[in-house]
């Protein structure tokens, strides 16, 4: 029972804190895209790949006082911060969640930007694509992001260091 | 004359109960509705096994994705036409992408993605891309048109506004499936004003955006989806047959992998239960084939598979309770071991269900860029998220309801000719 949902809380728990529910969806989809076992389904959008499983799950989580929601104003947005409750804590014990290596991938995912995270996330969305088109790709469907060639390399390399760091 | 503007001789009309009437001029859209991956959606239902609830919800994918295709032709013959925001040229793409947006659904495919690990989506995108009839007709517009319906359908083309037409947070998938699925269930929610929504929209750069004076025909669909999603879509009885559908498919990909002889072998199933299909292998199942086989599975060996077809054929479904796993998740723990105890196999006579195991998507304001929210267009031109200007969506848009329940065999835990005590004390617990 609730397997999916003791997954996302082991991500929640090897974090401390996540900032931000767009950077909670490309985490999520990056963390899944290289081989850990979610099973939400994602779907490209505008901001990337996106599950609105993953949101419905995060506030099932919410509503059962697993995880804490925080509310803040940030500039002219709200902005959330998640974080894993007592209650939290003693479920997940009992949930015995087995994904040893997600701490240290998601911690250094959490260190980045959801901007980063964003453009890592549709770079792997493509990734049956040749890296000259993933590149076109960018430029056009987000263009308003501004993304250079020097960031794009960067999510390529960033890629193989999560990689390297399960494998 | 080019095939993308080659004409019928004559107007074709489908009379439909949602729309009145579907118009066909272009012979592209003919030729689509001819092919056989398109005539395959009469054979799969828009609502799964929402039918055993609502007896009405026969309607087809057929049904809903002609509707689409009504609606986005609408726009952009009508609402869009002569607009300098639009480009006529992205007419036809709009509307192959619209009558083909759900063509790789398969049957019952909720239960059926989940248990096999498919994803409709990427066999949207082989019947479109691959050697098929849909292929071919899109391939005589130009031989890069069938990656330009798959890019729209996909929601990866440039075009965002197009891809917004079919899907965005208002759109006309969405459109027509409330309508269509209230009138077909005969309930009295989910009907709007959609032809007041279709003359205030406006077609933007990246969206289609909505003038503020027709705010609330936009928070009546908005109301319209809250209120089916909880009525309809998550509706309980619909849920317990959802739920033995997927032990069915579950069981019947087990006995598979066991090498069970199945005396009704399943041969449109082999290859989906190692999960090494072809799209060919794909798309010769729809219900009709699930159906029969459900059908004869009534009379299998293995007993497990026997009941539960037995009850999903006549309608004997699982009964329910409310279930906070919050505070009773060690009663679930308990409940799994007292089921095993009284010899009914609790991997597929208790199962935990929540609402986010159906997610059908509400609005989302999308604070923190995660969505694109709908848009008003005030009058002085500048842009404000609808849930800003409208307290009815604000208030429905924050925290959301959500609901767990535990599915069992109620007449199972009844009978006392075995296993009495166990299953006294099981009926305690569920307090049943």
């Amino acid at each position: 029972m609730l397997k999916e949902h003791a997954k996302l809380m082991g991500a929640f728990a090897a974090c401390g804190e996540i900032t931000g529910r767009k950077k909670l969806q490309k985490m999520i989809y990056i963390a899944k895209k290289i081989s850990f076992p979610f099973q939400e389904k994602f779907e490209f959008h505008f901001y990337g790949p996106y599950s609105e499983e993953l949101t419905l799950r995060v506030e099932e989580l919410c509503n059962m006082g697993f995880i804490d929601e925080i509310r803040e104003k940030k500039g002219g947005y709200y902005q959330y911060r998640y974080t894993l409750t007592e209650e939290g804590e003693a479920f997940l014990k009992h949930a015995e969640v087995d994904m040893p290596q997600l701490k240290e991938t998601v911690t250094k995912m959490n260190s980045q930007s959801a901007r980063f995270l964003e453009l890592v996330s549709t770079v792997l969305y493509f990734d049956s694509l040749a890296r000259e088109e993933v590149a076109e790709k960018i430029f056009t469907l987000k263009r308003k992001q501004r993304y250079t060639e020097e960031e794009i390399n960067e999510a390529y390399a960033y890629i193989e260091q999560l990689k390297k760091q399960i494998n | 004359m080019e095939y993308s503007k080659r004409k019928l001789k004559e107007e074709k009309v489908f009379k439909d109960p949602v729309h009145s009437y579907i118009h066909v001029r272009d012979l592209v859209i003919w030729d689509l509705i001819g092919t056989k991956e398109f005539q395959r959606l009469r054979r799969i239902r828009q609502l799964g096994t929402t039918y055993l609830t609502f007896h009405g919800a026969e309607h087809s994918r057929f049904n809903h994705s002609l509707g689409v295709y009504e609606i986005v032709r609408r726009i952009a013959d009508d609402v869009f036409a002569g607009r300098p925001e639009w480009n006529v040229e992205d007419r036809l793409l709009s509307l192959c992408a619209a009558l083909l947006h759900d063509v790789g659904h398969g049957p019952f495919s909720h239960s059926f993605e989940k248990v096999f690990h498919l994803d409709h989506e990427e066999f949207t995108k082989e019947i479109i891309l691959g050697e098929t009839e849909v292929n071919a007709v899109l391939s005589r517009v130009d031989k890069g048109f069938p990656k330009q319906v798959a890019e729209v359908i996909g929601k990866t083309h440039e075009n965002k506004l197009v891809v917004s037409l079919i899907s965005s947070q208002i759109d006309a998938d969405r459109m027509d499936y409330l309508q269509r699925d209230a009138y077909f269930t005969g309930v009295s929610y989910g009907h709007f004003d959609m032809e007041r929504i279709l003359r205030v929209m406006r077609p933007r750069e990246d969206q289609v955006v909505f003038k503020q004076s027709g705010m609330h025909a936009v928070e009546d669909y908005i109301m319209s989806r809250y209120q089916m999603y909880w009525q309809v879509y998550f509706h309980p009885v619909t849920r317990s047959a959802e739920v033995l559908l997927s032990k069915i498919l579950h069981r019947a990909k087990e006995l598979g992998r066991q090498n069970y002889a199945f005396t009704y072998e399943p041969l449109h199933f082999y290859s989906i239960f190692k999960e090494e299909f072809t799209l060919e292998d794909y798309l010769k199942l729809d219900e009709a084939v699930m159906l029969y086989y459900f059908q004869v599975w009534q009379e299998e060996k293995d007993p497990i598979l026997r009941d539960l077809c037995h009850r999903f054929v006549n309608r004997n479904l699982f009964k329910y309770v409310e279930f906070d796993p919050a505070k009773e998740y060690r009663k679930h723990s308990e409940l799994e071991a007292l089921f095993k105890k009284a010899g009914i196999d609790p991997e597929y006579y208790l199962v935990f269900d929540s609402s986010s195991d159906l997610p059908y998507d509400f609005y989302r304001p999308g604070e923190e860029e995660e969505r694109l929210p709908i848009y008003l267009l005030m009058k002085t031109e500048e842009l404000r998220e609808l849930s800003r200007e409208s307290d009815i969506v604000d208030a429905i848009s924050g925290k959301r309801r959500t609901d767990h329940k535990l599915y069992f065999p109620a007449d199972l835990l009844n009978d006392e000719s075995s296993k009495r005590n166990i299953k006294r004390q099981i009926r305690a617990i569920l307090e049943i």
